[in-house]
């Protein structure tokens, strides 16, 4: 947890540095007659947020805050197991969606969590994957009229837009 | 008089049948969410947010409005049943509430909370009523000066109340004002922040994208790691004789409940503050104020009452200062805010004279959705505590879908959805480490207003600073924000100099 925490604070501050460089690229100094620069204002914020930073590791070096005198891990084996499969079933399934759509992605990923994970019967998990991408058709494609991305499965809808649109 | 006339306006907009059914959906919704742990009307309110632009911006509020009140009584029921708080409005619940389910009195608790929700509530509409239609007034004469000043009260709150660590709520709030001046600069038109030139970037960070990423995303990975599966539900037997027992006996919390509800409120009222710091004051004044303050934390009903009755009656206070100045009193009004701008309405003073059927109808569907929430809260407690055993490996899959759904829908960009899971990761990994994300999201919601104030502030002035002190209600609400910033090191110095304390 203290080294956890120490990592952070040193990479927010490179983070600032960087917003800080990049805001650069417009003016952060006063504009005669205009005002302040377009940079300024996220400039100085992330000069604020380096401040932060080094207090954030002077608090560390004294052990002031709770984590910096936190003997337990950052994350322990569980934490860490439970941490990849939800991050990470998320970008599996984020990812997939761009190859084929939210449609056939929703189901998957259900199947996967509920009934590899959550071991939960087939009933149970298979009612809940045809449910939900149809219900979430029926919201955002029929009534509220945005078309959510599809990927490669996109000609498989033209069907069904004729028959409900 | 003309407040009646008004409100009575607000109840024809909301007792219109679709408004109606709203409230009540949005009750349930909102107790069924404040009742899973882990979730609270704000996650509740991000998440669901997307899926009001089906209807009409008005019927939109109204039923996140009642499913903010419905998380508020909801968030009881796992404070109570689990010791778990369902949210950290919740938490000071859990300390008398928790023990009184173990004692076998869970069905006096839950009946307690339930009503102190109830009388919090109504006592704040009425309260509400009554304030803002004289502090829209007055705030129509708000310069950008007074506006900053305002805004900078907003983030002195969180320092001054928070009870997080100062650094990393300074940094929280920084990062996310950040993040709000990313896209188009709002004077010149360039573009700015730009990260790796990618084009996503051009329609600035919607703050639903960081909302959602941490409350939904962030929120849930949390909660799975804490809980790890591993709960024990309390078992209540809630008869109808008992419901009435209970009532009965809460004629001896009448004086915490009305305590409560007034300190809510006027918590609540004040920027960014919002529901926690209310209902974890409520429940210190009623301890200090007690003739037997050794039985709080034993399961006293008033450290029930007390709490419940503030977080309920900050809910509506903090929905003062988002109608009648455009500036959110808490993390979710400042959700509610930044739809109210997606729903093409400009929050602030004006909202009373432009839009009073959407004003009024919100209003009038507070104290219905009051009511409802009192009723189907009573009435449905055996079906929220099946809630409490739900399996979080049903739950966590569907609420992430509905996050990346939810997440693309406003801008229909998949650039939004990866942000969103990076700002869900970034945000539980720093949560881990003790820093408050909340002012971050009340940030990136204000942070346009922020910076078009100050630098209209600045022209105004020809650069100089001085502009802020020398109007005087913006010096007035500077002073107190300066008040507030300095709190904790006031806090700081009278510990170090009290004897028996010197280290």
């Amino acid at each position: 947890m203290r080294r956890a925490e120490l990592v952070m604070a040193l990479f927010m501050a490179a983070f600032s540095l960087y917003i800080m460089w990049k805001s650069a690229e417009l003016p952060v100094g006063w504009i005669e007659g205009e005002g302040p620069g377009g940079g300024a204002f996220p400039f100085w914020l992330a000069a604020g947020m380096l401040v932060c930073c080094g207090w954030i590791v002077l608090r560390w070096a004294r052990r002031q805050s709770p984590p910096s005198r936190s003997e337990e891990p950052y994350m322990d084996r569980t934490a860490l197991r439970v941490f990849a499969i939800g991050a990470g079933s998320l970008f599996v399934m984020i990812g997939l969606i761009h190859l084929v759509g939210v449609y056939v992605v929703i189901p998957l990923y259900l199947i996967f969590y509920m009934r590899g994970i959550g071991h939960h019967a087939w009933s149970v998990t298979a009612s809940l994957a045809l449910a939900m991408p149809v219900a979430t058709f029926l919201f955002f494609e029929i009534a509220l009229k945005i078309t959510l991305p599809k990927g490669y499965t996109e000609p498989a809808f033209y069907p069904l837009y004729e028959m409900l649109l | 008089m003309e407040i009646l006339g008004l409100l009575l306006e607000g109840f024809a907009v909301a007792l219109e049948p679709i408004n109606l059914a709203l409230i009540v959906a949005g009750c349930i919704a909102g107790l069924f969410i404040g009742a899973m742990p882990g979730l609270g009307s704000v996650n509740g309110v991000a998440i669901l947010l997307p899926m009001t632009f089906l209807v009409p911006p008005t019927s939109a509020i109204i039923f996140l409005g009642s499913l903010y009140y419905g998380a508020m009584y909801g968030g009881a029921i796992s404070s109570i049943m689990l010791g778990i708080p369902g949210a950290s409005t919740a938490v000071a619940t859990t300390f008398d509430g928790r023990p009184m389910a173990l004692q076998g009195k869970a069905d006096r608790a839950l009946v307690a909370a339930a009503t102190a929700s109830f009388v919090g509530g109504t006592i704040s509409v009425v309260l509400f009523t009554l304030f803002a239609p004289p502090l829209a007034d007055f705030a129509l004469a708000f310069g950008p000066p007074e506006e900053f000043a305002l805004l900078l009260l907003a983030f002195a709150t969180f320092i001054g109340l928070g009870g997080d660590d100062i650094p990393k709520t300074f940094f929280s709030i920084f990062i996310g004002l950040m993040f709000s001046a990313v896209g188009l600069d709002i004077v010149s038109g360039n573009p700015r922040l730009i990260f790796f030139d990618l084009p996503g970037f051009y329609h600035g960070i919607n703050f639903l994208v960081l909302a959602i990423g941490i409350y939904g995303i962030g929120e849930i990975l949390w909660t799975v790691e804490t809980t790890r599966g591993e709960m024990v539900v309390s078992r209540a037997a809630v008869t109808i004789r008992g419901v009435v027992r209970a009532l009965a006996d809460l004629r001896h919390n009448i004086r915490s409940m009305l305590m409560g509800s007034f300190l809510g409120y006027f918590v609540g009222i004040l920027p960014a503050a919002g529901a926690t710091p209310g209902s974890l004051m409520a429940y210190g004044v009623a301890r200090t104020m007690s003739k037997n303050p050794e039985t709080y934390g034993k399961g006293n009903v008033d450290g029930v009452v007390a709490p419940e009755s503030a977080n309920n009656a900050a809910s509506t206070g903090s929905m003062l200062p988002m109608l009648t100045l455009g500036i959110p009193g808490s993390p979710t009004t400042a959700i509610l805010l930044g739809g109210m701008v997606i729903w093409g309405l400009e929050p602030g003073p004006l909202l009373f004279i432009e839009h009073k059927e959407f004003v009024w109808g919100l209003i009038a569907s507070l104290y219905a959705a009051n009511l409802f929430a009192l009723l189907i809260n009573i009435a449905f407690i055996p079906a929220f505590l099946m809630v409490l055993r739900m399996p979080f490996t049903i739950l966590a899959p569907v609420i992430f879908i509905l996050c990346v759904v939810g997440g693309y829908a406003p801008t229909q960009d998949m650039h939004d959805v990866w942000l969103m899971l990076i700002f869900g990761v970034m945000g539980y990994l720093l949560r881990k480490l003790d820093y408050p994300l909340a002012p971050a999201v009340l940030a990136i919601v204000l942070g346009p207003l922020a910076e078009a104030s100050v630098r209209q502030s600045l022209i105004m002035a020809h650069g100089s600073f001085g502009i802020f002190f020398e109007r005087p209600i913006s010096a007035i609400i500077m002073a107190i924000a300066i008040g507030l910033f300095a709190w904790p090191l006031f806090i700081a110095i009278r510990r170090r100099l009290s004897p028996g304390n010197a280290d």
